[in-house]
């Protein structure tokens, strides 16, 4: 899949900003008064930013209110309606903190969880596509909300939680690319399958439908190279979870923390890129292109 | 709204020959007139006459090459393809904004272009390929069975099939209503073998693929096998295996000499 730049800014941007705010929620290392207003200022930055990034990829973005109409059926439509719900009640519980140093417990608690349940349902628009087998699968949702609430930990100073979770996530972001690099062969999808014609193995594209490209070609005809995706996984491990734990555990302060966000934003960048760039869409079966075999 | 219809009244639909079809893609040109001239936005193209020239098509003629089983001579089949109209569409329950749809009377799977936002997810949920964006206009365009030119009564009756199938020179495509055992293209399928395209996405595609028939055998022809593949696959007297024919005479009277 093309790794289009807006989608990979808002999944990582807003997922850390609902993360961080779902430990503003919980009342974590929250103060009140003006420093609350810099605290929020940074999650709704994050959140809402991210959100306006993910429609700069929209074809016709002056019709974009039309998203919260279908709800019923659609997870893109319903990520428009928790991001929307969880951002007003943020808000209302944020003016508590703020302006009369009040923190509504339970609103708080409210807060923390449609934060959870906004990551999930955008982790839903990828995890629910069927023709993509590395994105269909439950370790999808449990990236993303992993992925948020270790932002959020270490944003909110939480020193033995963010190592905690910095190490799950690292184990998560692992298993999915182990697996990730399984599921298109579990699923019996082959250009036998697409085309209903002959078996896997006595069946090859002879010549392509046009000479030029298409929109098919680009937006789902992304591949990385191999050694490079080898490179890119190291490097996303180191900055994803090994340098942030090192900088946490050995202490520093505000300077430390700020550090390790740095980098595990750096290093989720890259997991995020991996995630569209590395992703393989049937489709790609009909041009003749299959996920390379295991081992090559 | 992208709720699917539980059921509809009828299942209008494609049957594509791929026994029959030859190949010329001229499905695939007068498929673009007729839709770049009507139905929404013209179906664009990008530096057209540049390096790399891109463009919108909503009907795409794929070719591929078989071995098949017995190891006899391999088989070229053109293989077009287009939206399938499924009856679990997943394009039209993705849609956020209810531009995608899918019509209670006929099944048909459309794009109400003025409520499209361009998102692109109905394309990354069809296993097809079926849905392409157009660059210019920033909407997702595909195959519309021709809704514009089924009913269009202004139309001579001859001509109130989809573009595709009007002009296919060689009688590969076939349309009718799929919902209904008794229709010519329902007794197609059912007399041909037809099948669905990627049946295990759980799609259930409308349209669907008649396979090629087994080509007849030419007699000389050797069978692709691992011994056989550096001599030549027919010998001058190919045809002519009888011992009294001409050609075993001339050959026999060649080596005398």
């Amino acid at each position: 899949m093309h790794p289009a730049p807006s989608v990979i800014i808002f999944t990582v941007l807003s997922g850390a900003g609902f993360g961080y705010l779902a430990f503003l929620g919980l009342g974590l290392s929250l103060d009140t008064g003006f420093t609350a207003f810099w605290q929020f200022t940074l999650a709704f930055s994050m959140t809402v930013g991210g959100l306006i990034s993910s429609t700069f990829h929209l074809g016709n973005p002056q019709r974009a209110l039309l998203a919260f109409t279908q709800w019923r059926t659609s997870w893109l439509s319903r990520e428009a309606w928790a991001a929307v719900a969880t951002l007003l009640v943020a808000g209302f519980y944020a003016i508590g903190v703020i302006f009369f140093a009040t923190r509504f417990v339970l609103l708080g608690w409210l807060v923390a969880a449609m934060c959870i349940a906004t990551v999930f349902v955008t982790s839903m628009i990828y995890a629910q596509m069927a023709t993509v087998p590395r994105w269909n699968t439950v370790l999808t949702p449990i990236y993303f909300t992993a992925a948020a609430l270790t932002a959020g930990a270490i944003l909110s100073g939480q020193g033995a939680a963010a190592i905690l979770l910095l190490l799950v996530l690292t184990l998560i972001q692992l298993a999915c690319w182990l697996r990730g690099d399984r599921r298109f062969a579990e699923r019996g999808h082959s250009i036998a399958s697409a085309t209903g014609l002959g078996t896997p193995g006595r069946i090859r594209l002879f010549e392509a439908p046009h000479s030029g490209s298409n929109y098919l070609l680009k937006e789902f005809g992304f591949q990385v190279a191999r050694r490079h995706a080898m490179k890119l996984k190291v490097i996303c491990i180191v900055a994803l979870g090994v340098i942030p734990v090192l900088l946490i555990f050995l202490g520093g302060g505000i300077v430390s923390l700020i550090l390790a966000f740095a980098f595990h934003l750096v290093g989720i960048c890259v997991s995020r890129w991996l995630f569209f760039a590395e992703a393989e869409h049937v489709v790609q079966l009909y041009y003749g292109n299959a996920p390379a075999p295991l081992g090559t | 709204m992208t709720s699917l219809p539980q059921s509809t009244e009828r299942k209008m639909g494609l049957v594509i020959d791929l026994d029959t079809c030859v190949g010329c893609h001229a499905c695939v040109v007068s498929c673009k007139g007729w839709n770049t001239e009507n139905y929404g936005a013209p179906l664009s193209d990008m530096d057209a006459y540049g390096a790399e020239p891109s463009g919108s098509f909503l009907n795409r003629v794929h070719s591929y090459e078989i071995e098949p089983e017995d190891n006899s001579p391999a088989q070229i089949v053109h293989f077009p393809k287009s939206c399938l109209h499924c009856e679990d569409a997943p394009c039209v329950t993705v849609c956020p904004t209810g531009a995608s749809y899918k019509r209670a009377e006929d099944g048909i799977v459309l794009v109400n272009e003025d409520a499209c936002i361009g998102c692109g997810l109905c394309a990354w949920a069809c296993p097809y390929g079926a849905r392409e964006m157009d660059s210019a206009a920033g909407v997702m365009k595909k195959c519309t069975l021709c809704v514009d030119r089924i009913y269009n009564e202004n139309l001579p009756e001859e001509d109130r099939v989809p573009a595709c199938v009007r002009t296919c020179p060689a009688g590969a495509r076939h349309f009718g209503d799929l919902g209904d055992r008794e229709s010519a293209v329902s007794q197609l399928v059912a007399e041909r073998g037809g099948f669905d395209l990627m049946p295990e996405m759980g799609t259930r595609p409308v349209n669907k693929y008649l396979p090629p028939r087994p080509k007849d055998r030419l007699n000389g022809v050797r069978p692709r096998t691992a011994t056989s593949t550096s001599e030549p696959l027919a010998s001058p007297s190919a045809g002519a295996t009888d011992s009294q024919s001409f050609f075993a005479w001339l050959d026999r009277a060649l080596e005398k000499i």
